[in-house]
């Protein structure tokens, strides 16, 4: 990024100089990104919904990516910049790991994303925030940790599990109540699919699985064994399984009382 | 005050050649050998920090034997010239053809600049294809010419008579076991003709894998997968050749 920054600084997103304009720009906004922990990895999932104002931009937008082998980015906010800023941010890791010859620690590849997020302070005032979830399996640590981030680019890790969006709050209202510490791989799969699905439910951004359509979420795993991204299947399965309770259940899995 | 002697271009030149290649012959060797699945670099490195082959795009690897620092220099401005293409344009867009160009051009400037030395490094870059007509690999000697090349290629010390070596020995479609093997018989002969050891050790092997399910293609070999398919005799064929599938039968 540096070595772009000198050579062809109009190739980096935060040094474009923008159109002074009254009010927020119309661009498509991607919605809810979920993430929760396992032992033994991660599981990053987003819905498939772009809205711009109160119109369905996209169905079926894709907004989780790999970063690497063993991280994956979902984004939140303006669409366009975000799909943009992951390609920077992909660029980044695979060139860092070919020069140096070693990969990033997680850490450093989650500052990283911090800086990115902080050079779209500008865009971010006018209305067209990126706010990212970061997702990753640390290598050292041997465990899945999830990161979270602001518009100003301020980082935290969450234990457990996130979510970033406007469906965001139901999502995490759902997995509060759902999350355990021993979740299987399958769980916790299941689990963001629950969450998304509240998150649908409540929040008119954020798309629920479309049947009719064949849009499921985007659902990716990342383990020891790096990233994968389940398949159009396996995702079709677990979000009917959902539905299939949901008939008889709307309001989803009840917890106990105490 | 000091007069210059005059020296003809054709000796200055001459000169220089002499003197990249007199630097290129002191590295030791490496080869370059196509096979079945894709394209395998194969040398003789005592360090496992400073390597010889690298990963420069999806599809693309790098070899390069002389001087370490100068061929540092040019793999890392061909990772960002790489890099900068496929970010600008498109992951397709990037290839053996254009970078090898690049390559070319660097090396001939410095070449021929009589400000600088010229570098003391012989390149090879790969690109593996969707098929094995597909493959490229060109090799760019000190000066800057590009040659295209097929089936094998040797590079640095002894590379004349390892390249007839491969010549003669080469086939299309060898397994990976028998192309590396090949590559380490090659390799083990000496300028007198006689033939030493080259411990697992102190190999460095690296391929381009057409049948990786990822994009990036490169891949390092060592260690425990190294020495099986060193093992593998030239006989034990395609089963060795797929690496996650290759240990059932130990």
């Amino acid at each position: 990024m540096d070595f772009l920054a000198e050579h062809q600084p109009e190739l980096l997103p935060g040094n474009r100089q923008l159109p002074p304009t009254q009010g927020v720009i119309e661009a498509p906004h991607g919605t809810t990104i979920v993430a929760v922990t396992f032992p033994g990895g991660v599981v990053l999932a987003g819905d498939r919904r772009a809205t711009m104002g109160n119109v369905i931009a996209q169905r079926d937008i894709e907004k989780v990516f790999p970063a690497d082998e063993y991280s994956a980015v979902g984004i939140a906010g303006t669409a366009g910049l975000a799909v943009e800023m992951v390609k920077l941010f992909q660029l980044e890791l695979e060139h860092f790991e070919k020069v140096e010859g070693a990969q990033l620690s997680l850490e450093g590849k989650a500052n990283r994303l911090s800086t990115m997020i902080r050079s779209n302070l500008g865009m971010a005032m006018q209305g067209l925030a990126v706010v990212p979830l970061f997702a990753g399996y640390d290598v050292d640590r041997e465990r899945g940790r999830i990161f979270s981030y602001d518009v100003t680019g301020g980082r935290s890790e969450e234990h457990n599990y996130a979510a970033t969006g406007s469906g965001s709050i139901f999502a995490r209202g759902a997995m509060k109540k759902l999350f355990r510490d021993d979740l299987t791989e399958e769980q916790a799969a299941t689990l963001v699919v629950q969450a998304l699905y509240d998150a649908a439910d409540d929040d008119s951004a954020t798309g629920g699985p479309d049947v009719a359509r064949r849009i499921y979420p985007i659902i990716t795993v990342i383990t020891e064994d790096g990233f994968r991204r389940l398949t159009e299947d396996e995702a079709s399965e677990l979000s009917r399984a959902v539905l299939q309770k949901r008939l008889e259940e709307p309001d989803g899995p009840k917890a106990a009382l105490l | 005050m000091s007069t210059p002697f005059y020296v003809s271009p054709q000796q200055a030149m001459a000169d220089r050649a002499e003197y990249a290649r007199k630097g290129i012959a002191r590295g030791r060797s490496l080869v370059v050998l196509q096979y079945a699945d894709g394209i395998v670099f194969v040398g003789e490195n005592p360090s496992r920090a400073l390597h010889k082959f690298s990963e420069i795009y999806d599809r693309i690897g790098f070899a390069a034997a002389g001087k370490y620092n100068e061929y540092e220099n040019l793999r890392i401005g061909g990772v960002r010239y790489a890099d900068l293409r496929g970010y600008t344009y498109d992951r397709d867009d990037v290839t053996a053809r254009g970078l090898a160009n690049v390559y070319a051009q660097t090396l001939g400037t410095i070449f021929s600049s009589a400000a600088e030395k010229p570098y003391e490094v012989e390149l090879v870059v790969a690109e593996v294809g969707e098929t094995p007509e597909g493959d490229q690999i060109y090799r760019l000697p000190h000066d800057g010419s590009i040659v295209d090349e097929h089936g094998s290629v040797a590079v640095g010390g002894n590379a004349e008579q390892i390249s007839s070596f491969l010549d003669q020995r080469h086939r299309d479609g060898m397994s990976l076991a028998e192309a590396l093997k090949l590559a380490v018989q090659a390799l083990s002969r000496d300028t007198n003709g006689s033939e030493r050891e080259i411990p697992a050790e102190r190999l460095e092997v690296a391929v381009l894998d057409r049948t990786r399910p990822q994009k990036r293609k490169f891949k390092r070999i060592v260690g425990r997968q190294l020495a099986r398919l060193l093992a593998a005799d030239g006989a034990g064929t395609e089963a060795e050749t797929s690496e996650e599938g290759g240990s059932e039968e130990e």
